[in-house]
């Protein structure tokens, strides 16, 4: 691992200048690393990140990868790990044209890690030295209690998909106004609600007067209308500092409720788990709003690319490969999800329709296609709007405010299926369909989105752990459940629960073809049952307690 | 300042250091997790490659994507003209895609074979198959080359000039001959016919192979798909633990055969070839016994028969297999038959089933056949129980 020469490195340079006057924003130094396909392979399981703690999980994924790469060799052109300074890597046999368009990508993403706000947790120190440190911390304990680490690390693993993401960044976005929050929210949602009880016309009265307060005083507005509230409800305070203190429990996640309350880990001879815990939920942290922003992220770095490349004078002569490279890396499917390509024209687009005022009200109302086309406001918006977009939005906001029926239409964009032709023995791919929910649910699906488990306090009771997984229409991996709460059972000192809802098949029925006839199949009719989920002393038990 | 006393940096832990904790994993009370896989990726022209990878799973509460849509696989995106309903593409079933199985192709032998043994090396440890042992077999496994290296005094087929001139110096020392040793006069020697040494055939010791595998396949027409991967996957696992177990020391033969046997040059053939006609199991039965009869392999080899079969045979009752089988019998360590079952044929008992139960070898010779019957859409656990089954002792 070698830092590119200075040739190349002039060459960043001059990207950096570029990039900065179209408005990137990114910090001074960057590292850049010139890789080989064997350190690829070694640190693409650590997420990039070279002094992420060991795990033998790592190792198999290393043998296996290099395994992969004997038969499919293919090294992507650049990675960038979200560092400061931030830290790319590259194969060293990129011309120097090339280098200039993967640069300008490169800052891209630098300019997205350091811009967006889902990113705000990551911004204040320096992820690789903060994992050095805890590799350090990893290989210490390690070296005292042996392979009892690596499962430490294995069972933590098994829940850092539940990591409290959304919680942390909230703190860290509004890390003093957390009271200033709540008291709004207390007041109209629960107070007046469920404690008082208003009428919907006291309520609105109650509304109008804050917005009123708000219109009038400004800042000072919201001070006021609590003045008032605090007069009519002497109680009023009291009562929301002891709703504080009842729900800032439910703050913690999986990981830290079971770091603070298990029995098992307060022992004097288990404290160290907690530590391996923590480092292990950080880690998770980390990567979380990576997982949450691929298509923008992506999107927004290949927009990037093509724009400044294209303006710049050293493409000269190599105006035909950047085409082909491009191609390859932003073309959109004929089946199957790109997500550099998506973005990117999504970025085009959004930019597109801001530039011509678009995202108004007034164009919202406008039902005829020919108007729609038509109109123009002339913004001339669009940069600003998408730099806008690019600080706010993770890629559920992204979709769901931006893919339209237009978009689709413009694109040419359709849902694949896949399905069975018994005749034949094939599996079809056919254009299931063309329209907005369809394919905005198609991306849903595809988007990171891990199940939603919460403690049951109520019936935690005798050191037995109950967790509830909300339903969201997808029940959970029934294969893995076993395993992960046997981890979950370990670090908690006791037996845990998990309620969930599971599929039930109504057995489908096949009718023996008649000769010149296809089979014919029911489909099978999924009714949803919820279960209990039990292990103790490692062995896992089930029973349901809500039949179809 | 004092050293650390453990070290930072942890290099990448080897396949067995990795097995070995997982077999750990086991005395601690947790499951096991690792996995050895296998990765295929058939060659342009020649060379298919298989790679051994070991693999695992993080296993965690996850959403099930698979669930509600049963019979129709998931969908994802896509882009173009075309009208909803048209169809783009289609994919068969029984693919012959990468790692999917039998496609064509010619052999890259170095590779399978190095690959195949770490695999054997990793079936042994990992799912503790049972050693094979020599069955009553006591013959030497050495055969004999033969090199003029041993010495003979007296006679012999080519004369040693240096060692008769070394001895006839000795003895002329002997008998005081030679008065001055710096002055040897050789027209003075007195010489004896005994200390003419000549160098004689000697038979030297050349290592040979242990055993002997035939792999016979069945690849007639109602082998198509899932029966032929099924064999030829139990087929590579099989052979690639002979290969570990007999330290390379194994020569395999492969034959295909459908109402007529060939042989085929090489395990790749072997896994490649594509289906033919009908079905005759007594036809490779017979090029074996020909094989084994022509090349007298039973008087040095240990031989293994292992048969891929879907169960299916125009010989009605095994009048014509059942003879040729049992001349295998006579000179074979092990006979091994896998019927991949179709999965039409669930509960009845085919062809070949059924005339090995009439012929009684099975219950008779217990430890010279063995018979595993797997459905066709059988999993790689079953395919290494069945080896288990057929090689057990």
């Amino acid at each position: 691992m070698d830092l590119i020469n200075l040739h190349t490195k002039a060459i960043m340079e001059g990207c950096k200048e570029r990039a900065r006057d179209a408005g990137l924003t990114f910090q001074d130094e960057t590292l850049e690393y010139i890789v080989s396909n064997r350190d690829l392979l070694e640190l693409s399981p650590k997420g990039m990140i070279p002094t992420l703690y060991d795990y033998w999980v790592h190792d198999v994924e290393v043998l296996k990868e290099k395994g992969k790469y004997e038969l499919y060799p293919t090294n992507p052109y650049e990675t960038v790990i979200n560092t400061r300074p931030p830290i790319s890597f590259y194969n060293d046999n990129n011309p120097d044209w090339l280098n200039v368009m993967i640069f300008y990508h490169v800052l891209a993403h630098i300019d997205f890690f350091q811009s967006n706000f889902f990113y705000r947790h990551t911004w204040d120190y320096d992820f690789t030295g903060q994992a050095l440190s805890d590799k350090r911390v990893v290989a210490k304990l390690r070296a005292e209690k042996g392979r009892w680490v690596d499962y430490v690390i294995e069972f933590t693993r098994g829940i850092d998909n539940l990591v409290g993401f959304h919680r942390e960044l909230s703190q860290s976005e509004h890390p003093d106004s957390k009271w200033h929050q709540n008291i709004l929210d207390y007041y109209f949602d629960v107070f007046l609600q469920s404690v008082k009880k208003v009428s919907t016309s006291d309520y609105i009265k109650e509304i109008n007067r804050y917005n009123e307060s708000i219109g009038k005083y400004g800042d000072k507005g919201e001070e006021n209308f609590f003045l008032k509230v605090k007069k009519k409800y002497p109680e009023f305070e009291a009562l929301h500092e002891k709703h504080i203190r009842e729900k800032s429990p439910e703050r913690l996640d999986l990981i830290q409720f079971l770091s603070d309350k298990s029995e098992f880990l307060q022992k004097e001879e288990n404290r160290w788990m907690k530590t391996v815990m923590e480092v292990v939920r950080k880690t998770s942290l980390f990567f979380q709003p990576q997982i949450r922003t691929k298509i923008m992220n992506e999107g927004w770095a290949s927009y990037w690319h093509e724009t400044l490349f294209l303006k710049d004078d050293r493409i000269k002569g190599h105006e035909v490969d950047f085409a082909r490279i491009n191609a390859g890396v932003t073309a959109m499917p004929k089946v199957g999800l790109n997500s550099y390509a998506l973005g990117m024209r999504l970025f085009y687009y959004i930019e597109k329709m801001a530039d011509k005022g678009k995202f108004s009200h007034a164009f919202q109302r406008i039902k005829s296609a020919d108007q729609r086309d038509e109109f123009d406001a002339h913004g001339g918006k669009g940069k600003e709007f998408i730099f806008w977009v690019r600080k706010h939005f993770c890629d559920f906001i992204f979709i769901n405010s931006f893919i339209d029926q237009d978009f689709i239409n413009i694109n040419k964009l359709f849902v694949t299926g896949k399905r069975l032709n018994e005749k034949k023995m094939v599996w079809e791919y056919y254009i299931k369909s063309r329209k907005l929910n369809d394919y905005r649910q198609m991306l849903f699906d595809h988007l990171y989105h891990p199940p939603h488990i919460e403690i049951d306090r109520q019936k935690s009771k005798d050191r037995h752990l109950y967790l509830v997984h909300l339903f969201e229409n997808k029940p959970l991996v029934a294969e893995f459940i076993p395993n992960t709460m046997a981890g979950v059972e370990y670090l908690w000192g006791g037996p845990v629960s998990l309620e969930t809802t599971e599929a039930v098949f109504e057995k489908t029925e096949r009718t023996p073809a008649a000769p010149g006839k296809s089979e014919e199949t029911k489909k099978p009719e999924i009714k949803w049952e919820r279960v209990v989920y039990t292990m103790e002393n490692r062995i896992i038990s089930k029973r349901t307690i809500e039949s179809p | 300042m004092e050293p650390p006393r453990y070290s930072y940096t942890v290099g990448i832990r080897s396949l067995e250091e990795l097995l070995e904790r997982d077999r750990q994993r086991e005395k601690d009370g947790f499951n096991r997790k690792i996995r050895i896989g296998r990765l295929m990726k058939p060659g342009r022209s020649a060379k298919d490659k298989v790679i051994v990878i070991p693999t695992t799973v993080e296993e965690k509460f996850l959403h099930d994507t698979s669930v509600p849509s049963p019979s129709e696989e998931g969908s994802s995106g896509g882009s173009g003209d075309g009208e909803e309903g048209e169809i783009l593409g289609e994919e068969p079933v029984r693919g012959t895609g990468p790692g999917a199985g039998p496609g064509e192709g010619e052999s890259g032998p170095h590779e399978i074979e190095s690959s195949a043994y770490d695999l054997g090396k990793i079936l042994t440890e990992k799912f503790e198959l049972p050693n094979l042992k020599d069955k009553g077999k006591k013959r030497s496994l050495t055969r004999y080359t033969y090199d003029l290296t041993d010495r003979h005094r007296g006679s012999g087929q080519v004369l040693d000039k240096k060692a008769t001139l070394r001895k006839i110096l000795k003895t002329n020392i002997h008998l005081g001959n030679i008065p001055d040793l710096d002055h040897i006069d050789p027209a003075e020697f007195l010489i004896s016919p005994d200390d003419m040494i000549y160098r004689v055939l000697s038979p030297e010791k050349d290592f040979e192979s242990q055993a002997m595998v035939f792999f016979l396949r069945d690849y007639s027409g109602s082998m198509e798909g899932k029966s032929t991967d099924l064999v030829v996957t139990q087929h590579v696992l099989i052979y690639s633990w002979l290969l570990y177990q007999y330290a390379r020391q194994v020569e395999s033969r492969f034959i295909l055969h459908d109402t007529e046997a060939k042989e085929v040059g090489d395990f790749y053939t072997y896994y490649n070839s594509k289906v033919a006609g009908g079905t005759k199991v007594v036809s490779a039965y017979r090029l074996v016994n020909e094989i084994v009869k022509t090349e007298n392999l039973a008087k040095d080899y240990n031989i293994y028969v292992f048969h891929g079969t879907d169960g299916d045979d125009w010989d009605t009752g095994g009048a014509e297999a059942l003879p040729a089988l049992k001349t295998i019998m006579m000179y074979a360590n092990r006979i091994g038959i896998t019927v991949a079952q179709h999965g039409s044929a669930r509960n009845q008992r085919t062809e070949v089933e059924k005339y090995l139960a009439k012929s009684r070898f099975l219950t008779e010779k217990p430890n010279l056949i063995r018979l595993d019957v797997m459905e066709e859409d059988a999993v790689e656990g079953r395919l290494i129980e069945g080896i288990k089954k057929l090689i057990g002792p």
